[in-house]
């Protein structure tokens, strides 16, 4: 789950950390009410779950409440790599003296937790790490072990801050470190952690990605659930519990299992056609999952066949067999289906389906064949 | 030979009396896996199809002799019980359970690591392990595999472990074990433990990994493969057209900042010698070749 800056912040201030005061607005009136209360000078930024927001005139400077209602004019509404900005924060305006870098994420190779620190903030670390790499110190840390302050001094020493700087950002990189275990976060970064020339260091920026599993004891995530931008058609599959993936191709694909599915989508490309997308209704394929997931690939207007990839491990293909032909009972369907069942009873599965077969249920015995029918079916 | 489980494998299963757990352990007993024991802190003297059930793994394992354990326990508890069974001195783990979070993950790889090194965990997030006509552990269905030789199979994703089984009975291979290491971001067994393993299994004369998106770990493989391997190994890579940031079904199915993408991948195998199918089929075909030419 991907927080909007403002709540990365709220998410940050939560654990200690020194964050701006703002306030979240949805229209220009909300915006002055906020800069109203908070005083001018403030900042009027965007707030979508994309990069490059500043370049794309998402964040403005406000010197005074007239400016403030000409920027949340301009910036709500605003489409930002796609993403249409329907809130903007506003914050009071901070006095930067220099700008630096911290993260912590999973280093899935090492298999700890790894945070990162460079001086040179303010800008995308990618390219601090190609072109100067020497400026990123790293740190890893074993996850029994923690962070102790000893070794978040030596880290700190390593990028080389400076002396006013040293004491603040102990502070806040440990409060970094506790929020991200604490909070089930697979990513915390703040970019730029700003030191204020009265010598201050400050959260300027938060970019917080959490852990959708860890859920069950962190009740309150629900409520950033609610702000994942998602298509209408993976909004529809997520409240039906579905593993969706929305794409842009016409070939609709429904398969058991998240490397199946994602071999299917492989299929259907490498014999010249796109997916409509990526699902996968688990293990099982009963008929209420199947025609969940028929009704969500329905709904889809770009969809002109619909692939049915199963392999029965379990799940035996009669199973199978008959939940796709109750499923197609109860949805309308309005494309072409092809379907391929193998593994466990798969013969039993098809002469079930056998006598059912139509120019819109179709079966072919094997991945590649049945991919070639459904892209010949949607072209 | 196998690696990991054979036909002397005792297992407990963490978790029996849940549904799955009761459902799979059935399964797994029915294949002829040696299920000696269940768990449950407060159905202690139950028991589940004739299974007994313990109050701890620690009391289970001085009852049955057992030395591997399966865990159909729910997410929240997996942690607790990963490291109940390396306390009692288990030496494999195997943790079916989806969804537990990354941080208890990494939390319980480094236990392990480095109080309890001679409990191997295989999971979580995985459909576990089976040894053909021997053991299985887990949730693969044990009739989709040709027991004996010479082929061990290592997978990332469930499915498409049984999609390679399937191919390979279809052509009349045997498989000496075949391992899902799980698509989660810290497996607890790592290709690089099971190609090391089936690299020094005498019955075993090739290798089929089955890789996805996301992660570095086949890379690592591919490089490991080149240096230490005599044996040919076979390979699929899922997720050839995934979209950048988008997760595919699996937590750590997913390619970001231009890393782990499927082309990668796939270039370090073939670097490393091995043989790249573009598809599960074609994996399959190139693995019978293999085989033919042994």
């Amino acid at each position: 789950m991907d927080l909007f800056e403002y709540q990365g912040k709220q998410f940050f201030a939560s654990y200690g950390m020194p964050v701006s005061p703002g306030d979240i607005a949805f229209t220009v009136d909300e915006a002055v009410a906020a800069a109203e209360q908070l005083g001018t000078p403030v900042m009027v930024k965007a707030q979508v779950l994309a990069g490059g927001r500043g370049k794309a005139g998402g964040v403005k400077f406000a010197a005074d409440i007239e400016a403030v209602r000409e920027h949340a004019g301009n910036i709500l509404g605003l489409d930002i790599k796609g993403h249409l900005v329907g809130r903007v924060w506003i914050e009071k305006a901070s006095d930067i003296a220099e700008e630096y870098y911290a993260s912590f994420t999973l280093d899935r190779s090492a298999k700890k937790h790894l945070g990162m620190l460079s001086k040179e903030g303010g800008v995308e670390i990618e390219t601090v790490a190609e072109e100067n790499p020497d400026a990123i110190a790293k740190i890893w840390v074993d996850p029994v072990a923690g962070l102790s302050e000893a070794d978040c001094r030596a880290w700190v020493a390593a990028a080389n801050l400076p002396e006013a700087a040293v004491e603040g950002s102990v502070s806040i990189l440990q409060k970094l470190y506790t929020a991200y275990t604490e909070g089930d976060a697979d990513l915390v970064e703040i970019n730029p952690l700003i030191l204020t020339p009265e010598g201050e260091v400050h959260v300027l920026d938060a970019k917080v990605t959490l852990d959708a599993n860890s859920t069950f004891r962190h009740e309150d995530y629900a409520q950033y659930d609610e702000t994942q931008t998602r298509d209408e058609r993976e909004t529809a599959a997520h409240a039906k519990g579905l593993q969706y993936v929305g794409l842009e191709g016409s070939v609709g694909v429904i398969a058991n299992g998240a490397g199946l599915a994602m071999s299917t989508v492989d299929v259907v490309n490498q014999v010249g056609g796109a997916a409509a997308n990526f699902l996968d209704i688990g293990g099982g394929a009963n008929a209420d999952v199947m025609a969940g997931a028929l009704e969500v690939i329905n709904n889809d207007p770009n969809v002109r066949s619909i692939f049915i990839n199963i392999f029965g491990g379990i799940t035996r293909g009669e199973e199978v067999a008959n939940g796709i032909l109750e499923a197609m009972q109860r949805v309308d369907i309005d494309s072409p289906i092809v379907i391929r069942l193998d593994g466990t009873n798969a013969d039993e599965g098809r002469a079930i389906l056998q006598p059912k077969l139509s120019d819109s249920l179709m079966m072919e015995e094997t991945m590649l064949d049945a991919a070639r029918k459904a892209v010949e079916m949607a072209s | 030979m196998s690696i990991f489980v054979d036909e002397n494998t005792k297992v407990i299963y963490q978790g029996l009396t849940g549904s799955q757990g009761s459902y799979y352990a059935k399964l797994n007993a029915e294949y002829g896996t040696q299920v000696v024991a269940g768990t449950h802190p407060k159905k202690a003297g139950t028991n589940v199809d004739g299974v007994p059930v313990y109050a701890s793994v620690a009391e289970a394992k001085a009852a049955t002799g057992a030395t591997a354990t399966c865990i159909f326990i729910p997410a929240p508890g997996v942690q607790g019980a990963v490291l109940e069974a390396a306390e009692a001195g288990i030496e494999f783990v195997v943790a079916i359970t989806e969804g537990v979070p990354a941080h208890d993950e990494a939390y319980f790889f480094n236990k392990l690591q480095a109080e309890y090194p001679n409990t191997r965990l295989l999971g979580p997030n995985c459909p576990g392990i089976i040894s053909p006509g021997k053991c299985n552990i887990g949730i693969t269905a044990g009739h989709i595999a040709k027991a004996g030789g010479p082929v061990g199979i290592v997978s990332r994703s469930g499915t498409l472990t049984y999609q390679a089984l399937y191919e390979l009975k279809q052509k009349d291979i045997g498989v000496t074990t075949c391992v899902g290491i799980g698509g989660d971001p810290v497996p607890g067994t790592s290709f690089i433990d099971c190609l090391a393993a089936f690299e020094a299994d005498p019955e075993t004369k090739a290798i089929m990994m089955i890789g996805e998106i996301g992660g570095s770990a086949e890379e690592e493989a591919a490089e490991y493969i080149k240096h230490n391997m005599s044996k040919p190994v076979s390979s699929y890579i899922a997720g050839v057209t995934a979209p950048p940031g988008k997760k595919m079904g699996h937590a750590g199915a997913i390619v970001s900042g231009g890393k782990g993408t499927a082309k990668a991948k796939m270039e370090a195998l073939e670097d490393a010698g091995v043989r790249v199918g573009q598809n599960p089929t074609e994996a399959g075909e190139l693995m019978a070749d293999i085989v033919s030419e042994l």
